[in-house]
């Protein structure tokens, strides 16, 4: 039985990866860079739920939608000033960098506002734990809300990029921003978009992190961010179906390693994991495989 | 050939600057030193500068120079300084001379980190892109979380190994563990000076400016400008990219040497080897200029004494830190900074000017 709660407990951490990986995979695709600082955002998220419902006694609902309209004006303010004045600079790197950098100023304010000391959090989840099977397998109010909340945004998403003309025109800027623009698709404002709706998931996957793990440093976004960018990779980075698989394996790998191989060892599993998958299908498990022409 | 002779004058003397640098520095650092002008945090940082300064030089060569986003170069430096300080804790008492024993760690240092480099540039170079940038962070990862497990210990009877803690190495009484888990390696001599630091920067901007100019550096920057063009003017991709790869993780273990032998406490913490660390040289690299090697050893050296000379600012130090740095990135890169800094360039406004005067 307990195999089975471990299996729960790793696809309730995934799936909080794979939302997370949403939107590194959202940004890859249209803007083609690594968006480091996607980690902190959910850092952000964490602070403004907390400050939100410990200080200033709102309710959790309300919390949320602060946390999430904080962290989506945050993140296309982030674009508009750091990520778009570089977006035809002659080096990708420059833009990877500056990213780089959005995230320490992030960490680095946080630190100034809410000091270095570990903050504990109280989940927002007032749902209670499930007990099946005769009391050996618990099931907790946060692992249902999580799980049930990856499959809603996967499938809202899915559905906005497919019957939406915004999703639509999302798709056209990731394949050829030249022809997208020929088309009267403005490229800035879908851009935009991207990163708002990436922000807005990083908010809601920063709820569920903190509900699940309840304490909050300045620091609490750049281990998941950087999973969440494994996951991306991992399931074919620019595919959305990808992030979502790879999220959740990476989930069950990290649960499972840490539960029957090694807790001390359980990142260095998962990264082999990334490697071996790599290696067998170089673009990741969903990705596409683009041929070079000369 | 009157063109030839020029271009080669050009490089040398490039190249002369760039030595000229290291030299003066260290002279003026010398005679700061002696005239006691440096304050004990400086003294201390000297050796960090040199190792910081050839970890940028090593990984531009894999970035600048072979053009592939390499986010492990901490785990090169990680593997050089275990095996270093390893060693040289286990010939503290065969080899007392300090320099004979810092060299022969050196070698070693190098040696395990270019070996490394090999067994990960095999797969790792069959990538591509920002795959082959995850998975060299995912093994310097690795690397650092391997190294946290490891537990070695010395005794009578030799070498005992475990991977679980100290008890389970099954030593005799006058057992000795070397290498300690997470605790790392304590107690390693303290062999590193600013002379060696300088002398092994020296040396790798040596290896590194001489690699580049030969026949095989020119060969892994035309993999870097068009690797399908390279591939069929018959150069060898494999060879040339392990070859960049490998000297590039040798540099970084030397880093590494220099580093661990500076240190009382040596362990793998996600500060010193985690992909923090190698964010950061690679933000030495971009910001001193991508294949510019004189550049990233400059940015090293200014970005780590940047912390430091805002430390009147107390708190706020790494967030002015962070503010310059994307400040430089959007000057330095931004298509309309670069427009703007030509049009107001000193340069051009000095020849319109002239070009005033001539009209008069």
């Amino acid at each position: 039985m307990s195999f089975i709660s471990y299996l729960i407990n790793g696809i309730s951490l995934g799936s909080v990866y794979a939302i997370i990986a949403l939107g590194y995979t959202m940004v890859y695709g249209i803007a083609k860079m690594l968006n480091f600082a996607h980690g902190d955002i959910i850092m952000v998220g964490g602070y403004v739920v907390l400050t939100a419902t410990a200080a200033m006694g709102m309710p959790p609902m309300l919390g949320i939608l602060a946390a999430v309209i904080v962290c989506t004006v945050l993140g296309v303010t982030i674009e508009r000033v750091a990520y778009r004045p570089l977006r035809n600079a002659a080096s990708s790197l420059a833009v990877l960098i500056t990213a780089i950098g959005v995230s320490y100023l992030l960490q680095n304010v946080a630190l100034l506002l809410f000091g270095a000391d570990t903050k504990s959090f109280t989940s927002v989840v007032s749902i209670p734990a499930v007990t099946l099977a005769g009391g050996d397998l618990t099931i907790t109010g946060e692992t249902m809300v999580t799980i049930a909340a990856c499959i809603i945004i996967m499938a809202g998403l899915t559905l906005f990029i497919n019957k939406s003309k915004a999703g639509q025109a999302m798709l056209a800027v990731s394949e050829d921003k030249g022809a997208a623009q020929l088309m009267g698709i403005n490229v800035n404002g879908t851009i935009a978009l991207t990163f708002a709706i990436g922000s807005a998931l990083a908010a809601i996957a920063s709820v569920l992190l903190c509900s699940a793990y309840p304490s909050l440093t300045p620091y609490t976004g750049a281990m998941p961010g950087i999973k969440a960018f494994v996951a991306a990779v991992f399931g074919g980075i620019g595919s959305i179906p990808g992030a979502m698989i790879g999220g959740i394996l990476l989930g069950v790998i990290e649960i499972l390693g840490k539960a029957y191989i090694s807790s001390q060892m359980a990142d260095a599993i998962v990264f082999a994991v990334l490697i071996v998958v790599l290696l067998v299908k170089p673009t990741g498990i969903l990705g596409k495989q683009v041929q070079e022409k000369v | 050939m009157k063109m030839n002779k020029l271009k080669i004058n050009k490089t040398a003397k490039s190249n002369f600057i760039t030595y000229g640098i290291v030299i003066a520095a260290f002279i003026i650092v010398q005679i700061l030193v002696s005239a006691g002008q440096v304050s004990s945090l400086m003294k201390g940082l000297l050796v960090p500068l040199c190792t910081y300064a050839i970890l940028a030089v090593s990984l531009n060569l894999v970035v600048g120079i072979l053009g592939e986003l390499s986010l492990g170069h901490a785990g090169f430096m990680c593997v050089g300084a275990f095996s270093s300080a390893f060693f040289s804790k286990c010939m503290v008492e065969v080899i007392p001379v300090a320099g004979v024993r810092f060299f022969l760690a050196l070698l070693v240092g190098a040696a395990v980190a270019a070996l490394f480099g090999i067994l990960i540039g095999i797969p790792v170079l069959r990538l591509k892109g920002d795959y082959l940038a995850i998975v060299t962070l995912a093994f310097g990862e690795i690397i650092k979380n391997l190294i946290n497990a490891f537990f070695i210990g010395k005794d009578s009877n030799g070498f005992h190994f475990s991977m679980k803690d100290a008890m389970s190495l099954n030593m005799e009484a006058d057992g000795q563990v070397i290498v300690n888990g997470p605790q790392g390696i304590t107690g390693t001599p303290n062999d590193s000076t600013f002379f060696i630091g300088i002398l092994l920067l020296l040396l790798t901007l040596f290896i590194v400016l001489n690699l580049i100019h030969s026949r095989d550096g020119r060969a892994i920057m035309s993999i870097r400008d068009n690797r399908i063009a390279a591939e069929s003017v018959g150069i060898n991709i494999t060879k040339y990219k392990m070859m960049a790869f490998t000297i590039s993780a040798a540099l970084a273990g030397v880093a590494g040497v220099l580093y661990a032998h500076n240190l009382a406490t040596l362990s793998a913490q996600p500060k010193n080897f985690g992909y923090n660390m190698s964010i950061m040289i690679l933000v030495y690299v971009v910001l001193g200029g991508i294949g510019r090697i004189r550049g990233s050893m400059i940015a090293a050296v200014i970005l780590t004494l940047l912390p430091e000379m805002l430390r009147f600012l107390s708190d706020y130090r790494m967030l002015i830190y962070a503010v310059v740095l994307i400040v430089m990135m959007l000057f330095n890169w931004s298509p309309k900074a670069l427009e703007w800094r030509e049009r107001y360039s000193p340069k051009r406004l000095l020849k319109k000017k002239q070009e005033a005067k001539e009209g008069e």
